[in-house]
């Protein structure tokens, strides 16, 4: 039903009071519910809906409105700070879709602004916002570590004033990889993005390559499994809006796989152009389909995975969790988990945090 | 048909069944189940005004799950889950009404951008609405309580809801959340004031629930118009002190003090501002409640 609904949002219309009332939960939990109404209104379809389903549209279309209000503000912000440093800034995710007005960034609702520096850069930068009201969360030593030993990215920073979360990357995969892209490759690449406003700040920005973008979206979603929310259904549709669009010039198709083996995002890749497929109706050249076949999984692997990502990806019906569900979730998790680190990192770091929690659950606690 | 016309049996088996009870609170409508056996009077108690609803569409699904069997006697915990999902940690098992009632809050104030929502309690005669904006512990909830016992109809006690298309305030009488110390002030000077037992120690102190009146919840469909913006401030052994506000302080405390105005943007600076231009606004001090009360009476 929800996959009903992204393909073909012009049916909803004829959705029953039942199904409605199923969907507006499904799709917020998979955080598409801005999507839903975005792609409703752009349809004019809104005054075909019941009032109440109208209610909750508006509503979680306003929220995500404000949200871009709200981080295109702390990007102006970041930028003049930035300005006389003039870092090479690079926007990712959600403030990148914004700002170049892609398809993805359609009632969709992103928390935090993030941005990719080279990694030289980072010190400086961090710096110079540690100086301009940014603060940075007192870590623990082992998680500031964890953070800028292993991650792709500093701690997050946040506004003194204004509490929106800044994410300062200098990689777009944790550097515990087998074998992380480098750096300088997506740098190299990246487009610059002209303003439309007039006033803008003076340190210009610049975003993904089209094909860099899309690789990018498909490392989050199959790096970053979690192990209640699964697999994000939303990465997997910003991936697929982005191929559709970009998809148009003839080029992006011969590129893409070429520049997965040169970032060594293969199988994300695969994956996501499988599932972008067979859920999303997502098409692509025949080409780019047998270039990319060649960086399938062996055959018993796909089998698994062809069970558990649906499982993963899908949310599912909030009154009746699926034990098999929850176990798919759990076993992409630690998929991931493989994925991002070496199997003794891995142990170590699990050890490392269970003991953690569990010297804070006999620590004596104040009522909540 | 109300909640009160449901037999105890029928009511546990509504909580128990995957349909749930349905409820309409003002403008949204709630499908609550639960494991937890203790809810159940109290629903009795305190929700017995309100209408059962057969609306498809509910607006929050709310389950009260109560502990793991592990859990039954070593700390046991009442867990609120909305769409599945728990919003905040569990509570003391002792604490689940109060769990519900957060856990309906949190609801509201992440869900419900399609409306304004002040930080006020809201009470009207008629159509002329009295809008109460207050911090927490300024003893808004408290003023409230007492004006819905000397004939004024409940519209809100925590959410002052604000309908964009026309400034008009939406009635939702919920169960209204007293201090400890208050509860007694209340009980004097409203003996037929109904509490609901005691919750001890909760992140908000000790309170009672003073149940909504029956009139004010039959009368959930009929909005009212903003016509007085009253600032409350409980201080002890203060004097009465009934003062004007000028315009601009008065938009400045609204706008603040609001759950959702930098959401809403534009389309709230004009309905503050359309609030603030249709109503007369004082601040006003006080400690005894007759004499607020009182003070109000000769204000409206």
């Amino acid at each position: 039903m929800l996959l009903n609904a992204l393909r073909q949002p012009h049916g909803l219309p004829k959705l029953s009071l039942e199904d409605w009332d199923l969907l507006l939960r499904v799709a917020r939990r998979s955080r598409l519910l801005g999507r839903i109404a975005a792609d409703l209104s752009q349809q004019n379809l809104l005054d075909q809906l019941p009032p109440s389903v109208v209610n909750h549209l508006q509503a979680a279309q306003q929220l995500v409105s404000h949200r871009q209000t709200v981080l295109s503000w702390e990007l102006n912000r970041l930028r003049w700070a930035l300005a006389d440093l003039n870092p090479p800034l690079i926007l990712l995710k959600g403030i990148a879709y914004h700002h170049a007005q892609l398809p993805p960034a359609r009632g969709r609702n992103f928390v935090d602004v993030d941005l990719l520096v080279p990694p030289a850069w980072i010190a400086p930068v961090e710096q110079r916002l540690l100086e301009r009201g940014w603060v940075q969360p007192k870590l623990s030593r082992y998680d500031d570590h964890y953070y800028r030993a292993w991650m792709h990215e500093i701690p997050p920073l946040r506004h003194r004033e204004r509490d929106n979360e800044v994410d300062l990357h200098h990689n777009i995969v944790p550097l515990t990889t087998r074998q992380p892209p480098e750096a300088a490759l997506l740098l190299s690449n990246s487009v610059a993005v002209a303003d439309l406003s007039a006033e803008a700040p003076p340190l210009p920005v610049r975003i993904l390559a089209p094909t860099d973008m899309v690789l990018h979206s498909l490392a989050h979603l199959w790096f970053d499994a979690q192990p209640d929310e699964g697999l994000r259904l939303r990465d997997l549709v910003d991936a697929a809006d982005l191929m559709r669009y970009f998809g148009h010039e003839a080029e992006f198709w011969t590129q893409l796989p070429q520049r997965a083996v040169a970032l060594h995002l293969e199988r994300p890749l695969f994956y996501g152009l499988r599932y972008a497929q067979r859920l999303l109706y997502l098409s692509a050249p025949a080409a780019t389909c047998r270039a990319v076949a060649k960086f399938a999984p062996s055959y018993p692997v796909l089998r698994v995975m062809d069970i558990l990502v649906p499982l993963a990806l899908m949310p599912e019906h909030p009154d009746f969790p699926r034990h098999r569900a929850a176990l798919a979730r759990w076993l992409l998790y630690i998929r991931a988990h493989w994925l991002r680190m070496p199997p003794l990192l891995t142990l170590r770091h699990l050890l490392y945090k269970s003991w953690a929690r569990l010297v804070q659950q006999v620590k004596p606690k104040t009522p909540v | 048909m109300i909640l009160a016309n449901l037999t105890t049996a029928d009511l546990t088996e509504r909580l128990t069944s995957r349909a749930g009870l349905a409820l309409g609170i003002g403008p949204f409508h709630l499908r609550l189940t639960s494991d937890v056996a203790a809810i159940t009077p109290l629903l009795q108690q305190l929700y017995r005004h309100y209408p059962l609803t057969d609306q498809v569409i509910r607006d929050f699904h709310l389950h009260l799950s109560g502990s793991a069997l592990h859990r039954r006697w070593l700390r046991p915990q009442v867990q609120l889950l909305v769409d599945g999902r728990a919003p905040f940690e569990p509570l003391p098992a002792a604490h689940h009404l109060p769990a519900l009632e957060w856990g309906m809050n949190w609801c509201i104030a992440l869900r419900c951008n399609h409306l304004l929502m002040l930080h006020a309690a809201v009470v009207a005669r008629g159509e002329h609405a009295i809008v109460l904006p207050a911090w927490p512990g300024h003893g808004k909830s408290t003023l409230c309580a007492a004006l819905i016992h000397s004939g004024w109809r409940l519209l809100s006690d925590e959410f002052g809801l604000v309908r964009p298309a026309d400034g008009a305030l939406l009635p939702l009488p919920r169960l209204i959340p007293i201090k400890n110390a208050a509860v007694t002030a209340l009980q004097t000077f409203a003996p037929s004031a109904e509490f609901g037992p005691t919750f001890y120690a909760t992140r908000k102190g000790d309170l009672a629930h003073l149940c909504p009146p029956g009139e004010s919840i039959a009368q959930s469909d009929q909005i009212a118009r903003p016509r007085w913006l009253i600032f409350p401030r409980w201080q002890a052994g203060a004097a009465l002190n009934l003062q004007p506000v000028s315009p601009t302080q008065a938009f400045l405390r609204v706008a603040t003090n609001a759950f959702n105005y930098e959401t809403l943007g534009g389309s709230a600076f004009t309905l503050v501002t359309e609030m603030v231009r249709s109503c007369n606004c004082y601040s006003l001090t006080y400690s005894a409640l007759p004499a607020a009360v009182a003070a109000l009476e000769t204000l409206t």
